[in-house]
């Protein structure tokens, strides 16, 4: 089986790989970002543990949301039921372009809302009571994820195969 | 935006907690005795369990700590020298002086300084001004001329005190971070204030002032000086147009106004550092937050000692960073 007969396959696997690691890859450094932050609370507070944990992890929802959209398009092009469908390189790269939204814009709010986290996780550290408000921060930041999310996953499935 | 102290960050937010406020330090000064007040102090962690009935012990063991806590969060030492210049400026000035005695005083040196006491003190018997960090020899020479042979000792204060004013803002400059930039600058220019005040009051002559003052971007030592030269109407009047004009509204006030307005301009200067998550601001301001909290302790501690009533000690007391 030559690469080149199988353009259009390689171009739609390389839409759910960029989809998978780049919004994995900004879920990653937002996670050790926020948990730099929350280690440093609770060396001195491990009381908050549990607070801090919470916050430490929304930036873990991008790299879900790749592995949704990965899934998505291993599933469409029947990678995922043992036979794959028979792509032309443009509808490859349709998929790809598909897939880009979520693994960009995972990869930037990734790392920002860890940031966002980081700092919240600060709110927590001097004032707990305010928990509920340090969450909505980095929460907001999700918001992006989301509606890249949205159409990443309107695309896959729109393109017909 | 760099994220290399975020955990250190994040663990000062945590220790903030414990800094006391002004509402603790108003509870502190409401004890009725020396020994209550260090009572309170040892409830809320001070000291160890071998220092509680000795203040000045746990002031020193608190001091202690914050260096402890700063060599926890594995930041460069050097970021912090700016802050220990004072010290060793002061442990200069002793040695200086203590060089002309047989029998040096017990207790006049700082001990957490890059260059110790008693190493110093060698260092100006034996003129071995070389050994002396930069920036230091040149005015340690220019002192020990000053004490030795033309018996001056305000001049040797003076020589001393601008050498280490030039240090910090040549240091503070020269620093990459913005907290120790606007720390220097405004350690600098309320030193040049305090100058300007106290030559005024005392009727030196300008070449006294300009000796004494230190050059920063803030503040036009040549107009502070002919403004003190003027009268204490001219510095409040120039420090209006400037960015210290709470000095000029506290100098109107009292001397003592004054003074706490020069103290609390530090905190106020550091108090943005509140609000930031990823620099080392946080934890510099943490440090002198810190060595405020303990200077406002010990003054507190010296009123009690001293049974001041509680309005006289009141006064003194300077604002907290929390």
């Amino acid at each position: 089986m030559s690469i080149w007969e199988n353009l259009g396959l390689v171009y739609a696997l390389l839409g759910a790989a960029v989809a998978v690691f780049l919004a994995g890859a900004g879920s990653a450094i937002g996670v050790g970002i926020a948990g730099q932050a929350a280690a440093g609370v609770v060396t001195e507070d491990p009381s908050k543990f549990a607070k801090v944990l919470v916050i430490q992890l929304l930036p873990g929802t991008q790299g879900i949301y790749g592995l949704l959209v990965g899934f998505l398009t291993l599933s469409k092009i029947g990678l995922l039921g043992g036979g794959a469908a028979d792509l032309t390189p443009q509808t490859g790269l349709l998929i790809l372009a598909a897939c880009l939204p979520v693994g960009i814009v995972g990869l930037i709010s990734g790392k920002s809302q860890g940031q966002a986290a980081a700092a919240s996780i600060g709110i927590v550290a001097k004032k707990p009571e305010q928990f509920g408000k340090a969450m909505l921060f980095p929460a907001m930041v999700e918001t992006y994820a989301i509606l890249a999310l949205l159409i990443s996953i309107l695309a896959v499935t729109a393109i017909p195969v | 935006m760099s994220e290399k102290y975020t955990y250190a960050v994040a663990r000062i937010r945590a220790l903030e907690v414990s800094l006391f406020s002004n509402a603790v330090i108003d509870q502190l000064i409401a004890c009725q005795s020396y020994e209550q007040c260090l009572q309170f102090l040892a409830e809320r962690g001070w000291g160890d369990t071998d220092t509680s009935a000795d203040g000045e012990k746990m002031l020193k063991r608190e001091e202690e700590k914050i260096w402890q806590t700063v060599r926890e969060l594995s930041i460069d030492k050097k970021k912090f020298e700016v802050l220990s210049y004072q010290k060793l400026f002061h442990n200069l000035k002793a040695a200086v002086k203590a060089a002309c005695v047989k029998e040096v005083p017990r207790d006049i040196f700082y001990e957490d300084t890059e260059v110790s006491g008693q190493e110093m003190l060698d260092i100006i018997r034996e003129k071995d001004f070389g050994r002396l960090p930069a920036g230091m020899s040149q005015a340690a020479q220019q002192a020990c001329d000053a004490l030795l042979h033309a018996g001056d000792g305000q001049l040797c204060d003076i020589i001393i005190d601008r050498a280490a004013l030039d240090a910090i803002y040549k240091a503070g400059m020269e620093s990459e971070d913005e907290i120790i930039r606007d720390y220097a600058r405004s350690v600098v220019a309320v030193a040049d204030i305090k100058i300007a005040v106290r030559a005024q009051k005392t009727a030196k002559s300008i070449e006294f002032m300009k000796q004494a003052m230190a050059e920063c971007g803030s503040i036009s030592v040549d107009q502070l000086a002919k403004a003190a030269l003027s009268g204490p109407e001219a510095i409040r009047d120039y420090l209006l147009g400037t960015e210290y004009a709470g000095g000029a509204e506290a100098l109107s006030e009292s001397m003592s106004a004054f003074e706490r307005w020069c103290d609390n301009r530090i905190i106020q200067t550091i108090s943005p550092q509140k609000y930031k998550a990823f620099t080392i601001g946080p934890v510099v301001a943490y440090v002198l937050a810190r060595q405020n909290e303990i200077k406002t302790v010990r003054i507190v501690l010296s009123g009690k000692r001293s049974e001041l009533p509680e309005g006289a000690i009141r006064e003194r007391v300077r604002e907290m960073y929390v």
